[in-house]
């Protein structure tokens, strides 16, 4: 009698990953609340909810919509450190095109597109030219600046747009609509990943490279598309960040948001070395961020020191995925259960 | 004759870099009046004295195959450090810098330990050694302090005269740190160990190289230079500020991919890094005899170059291979 065969395509059930920063999440807002009750309060104005955790979400959407993107790009074992400049670029597109009086639909679709189009180029150098994703992306990240203070000439462009300030400060059914419009976008994410084999085939290219080019997953494909991907997320990241402040600067728009985008998706349980991703684990992990940020206010330290408690985060957390304190950790737990 | 042919096989991406910077400088020559003098080289030289002397640092970290992302903070940090040690509390320039020195060859080492000793990857671990410098920098003062002590304008001040060309002060730390990186990168075992494991690991250390203590060594180096050019900053701009240097490090990967050195580690040179500060402040220095180009061209000339080389360097490997 023939043996069963091992069906293929079946993840292991695992530990989901999300839990560390959701717990790290929980942690600091209730050491939020301890230090002043109201942090947690949301009251109703105008028929709209307001109060410091939506304002978590506003905030923390632009993040959370780079980090969506940046997942799949260190999935693939590869980094994209242009999407701050992309930002910039797209910010000042939009304002420049509403400023002539383009109507939106299209205004945002040149954002989007003008991403994809930087996402390509960075595609096309990385997969195509086989060069270092660092270095590959670092060129649009330092040119990308520099052409979008051309577009807008060194200028701080104003806008005047209701619909367009729509984005980033609308509410719909009482709730803010920016983070809305990326939770919709990670379900759609999550379930073209999930639902089909393209998830597989970005963990598979992540995982070894060379291995799934041999079991017939166009590997160089699946790599740019993941930075065309990235780039369609800063694309709308730059036009809500340019909705949300009403003006397009393009020398602070985007500064340091590749960092930023990095960080929550590391904190999410997606390994920098890639072959693995975890989408919600990288929004929660820009929650987190924004959280950190916010408490900063809350416990009365300048928010410029706010960079020392990310940075003692990111090692905590690197070390946590590192190998050798895994086999440590993993070694004292066994021989407590075990106790000969 | 031969020597010089395998010279210049050996270092086809050094050779590039000196031929771009010497049209670069021919054509701004040409064009710009009174662009061909040592004074204007030896502002170029100052202009850039503590992104060449960080360049140097990553230059040698890069050697490796690794990535220091923090240096452009550990400047901001380590001159607010010396700027609130001398004005602060009153401590002597020498004992400020030796204080500042030290912070920023431990915070390197620190990393580098972490790098090597953990298996984490160069670009996160530095990242946040980037968050903590800038934060630990905002801690100490958020706002610029000035320097107004007597040894510091003295030295801001000093020139060395060689009668046709007098090498302003920030000039000659730069001359010297890169005189030194170049004996350290090129003439000692160490630099040969850097360059080793940059361009295979396991063969180093199956040669039996001591892989750790010259990673961490790199790394540790990398944060005295950087401390050195955060000092050297304080002596430009006659003050400490905690903003300084946000982005540099990117300047000065930039710079050092220019001057052909391989940021997938193991080939390189020291002085490549010296020809790609050059062209960098070349660069700056015809933008603003310009006038009429605006300084965000800047950037995107370098990214354009930086294109140019980094496929130059994909085209000379793959015809290696």
């Amino acid at each position: 009698m023939a043996e069963k065969p091992a069906p293929l395509l079946v993840r292991p059930r695992e530990h989901s990953p999300a839990w560390w920063p959701a717990g790290g999440l929980l942690l600091l807002l209730i050491a939020n609340a301890i230090v002043n009750p109201g942090f947690l309060g949301i009251s109703i104005v105008d028929g709209n909810l307001y109060g410091t955790p939506i304002d978590i979400f506003n905030q923390g959407s632009r993040v959370m919509l780079l980090a969506l993107g940046m997942t799949l790009v260190i999935a693939t074992g590869g980094i994209d450190l242009s999407v701050g400049s992309v930002m910039a670029i797209t910010g000042a597109l939009c304002a420049v095109l509403l400023n002539q009086g383009v109507p939106m639909p299209l205004v945002l679709m040149a954002a989007i597109g003008t991403g994809v189009v930087t996402g390509s180029i960075n595609g096309l150098l990385i997969a195509r030219f086989g060069i270092q994703p660092i270095v590959a992306t670092l060129i649009l990240m330092v040119a990308g600046r520099g052409v979008a203070q051309l577009i807008t000439e060194g200028q701080v462009l104003l806008i005047r747009h209701q619909a367009f300030e729509f984005l980033a400060n609308g509410f719909i059914f009482a709730l803010p609509f920016a983070p809305l419009l990326v939770l919709a976008l990670y379900v759609l994410t999550r379930l073209v990943l999930r639902k089909t084999a393209l998830g597989l085939f970005i963990e598979a290219v992540g995982d070894n490279e060379r291995a799934s080019h041999f079991a017939g997953i166009a590997a160089q494909r699946i790599k740019g598309l993941a930075y065309v991907f990235s780039g369609a997320c800063a694309g709308l990241a730059g036009a809500l960040a340019t909705s949300h402040i009403r003006a397009a600067d393009s020398y602070r728009a985007g500064e340091n948001m590749e960092l930023d985008a990095i960080f929550a998706v590391v904190v999410g349980g997606t390994a920098l070395t890639g072959g693995r991703f975890f989408l919600i684990g990288s929004l929660v992990g820009a929650l987190l961020l924004q959280t950190l940020t916010i408490s900063m206010y809350n416990f009365g330290v300048p928010p410029a020191v706010a960079p020392v408690p990310k940075a003692l985060l990111i090692v905590a957390v690197a070390l946590l995925q590192s190998e050798r304190i895994r086999r440590g950790l993993a070694a004292r737990f066994r021989r407590k259960a075990v106790p000969a | 004759m031969n020597r010089i042919q395998q010279f210049v096989y050996r270092q086809l991406p050094l050779v590039a870099t000196a031929v771009v910077l010497a049209i670069l400088f021919i054509t701004a020559a040409i064009l710009y009046e009174g662009f061909f003098t040592w004074g204007v080289f030896g502002n170029i030289l100052a202009d850039n004295a503590f992104l060449g002397i960080a360049a140097i640092g990553m230059t040698l970290v890069i050697f490796t195959g690794g990535i220091d992302l923090s240096v452009g903070a550990v400047i901001g940090f380590t001159s607010i450090l010396t700027a609130t040690l001398i004005v602060g509390l009153g401590w002597p320039p020498p004992l400020a810098w030796a204080a500042a020195l030290a912070c920023g060859a431990t915070l390197g080492g620190t990393m580098g330990w972490l790098i090597h000793g953990f298996k984490l990857p160069p670009f996160l671990i530095t990242l946040a050694g980037l968050f903590f410098a800038r934060g630990v920098g905002f801690w100490i003062s958020t706002e610029s302090v000035g320097i107004p002590h007597a040894t510091y304008s003295g030295l801001a001040a000093f020139r060395l005269d060689l009668g046709f060309f007098a090498v302003p002060f920030s000039a000659l730390v730069l001359l010297f740190v890169v005189l030194l990186g170049w004996c350290l990168g090129h003439y000692t075992r160490f630099g040969r160990n850097l360059l080793a494991i940059g361009s295979n690991e396991q063969s180093a250390l199956l040669m039996g190289l001591p892989i750790g203590p010259t990673k961490i060594t790199a790394y540790a180096l990398n944060g005295f230079f950087a401390a050195l050019a955060g000092i050297v900053a304080t002596l430009y701009t006659g003050s400490g500020n905690p903003a300084m240097g946000i982005g540099l490090e990117l300047d000065a990967i930039a710079v050092v991919v220019i001057g052909g050195t391989l940021l997938s580690g193991g080939r390189g040179h020291v002085l490549g890094t010296l020809l790609g500060l050059l062209i960098f402040g070349t660069i700056q220095m015809a933008l603003l005899f310009d006038g009429r180009l605006s300084s965000w061209w800047m950037r995107i000339v370098v990214g354009a170059l930086l294109l140019l080389f980094i496929l130059l360097q994909r085209a000379l490997l793959r015809k290696r291979n």
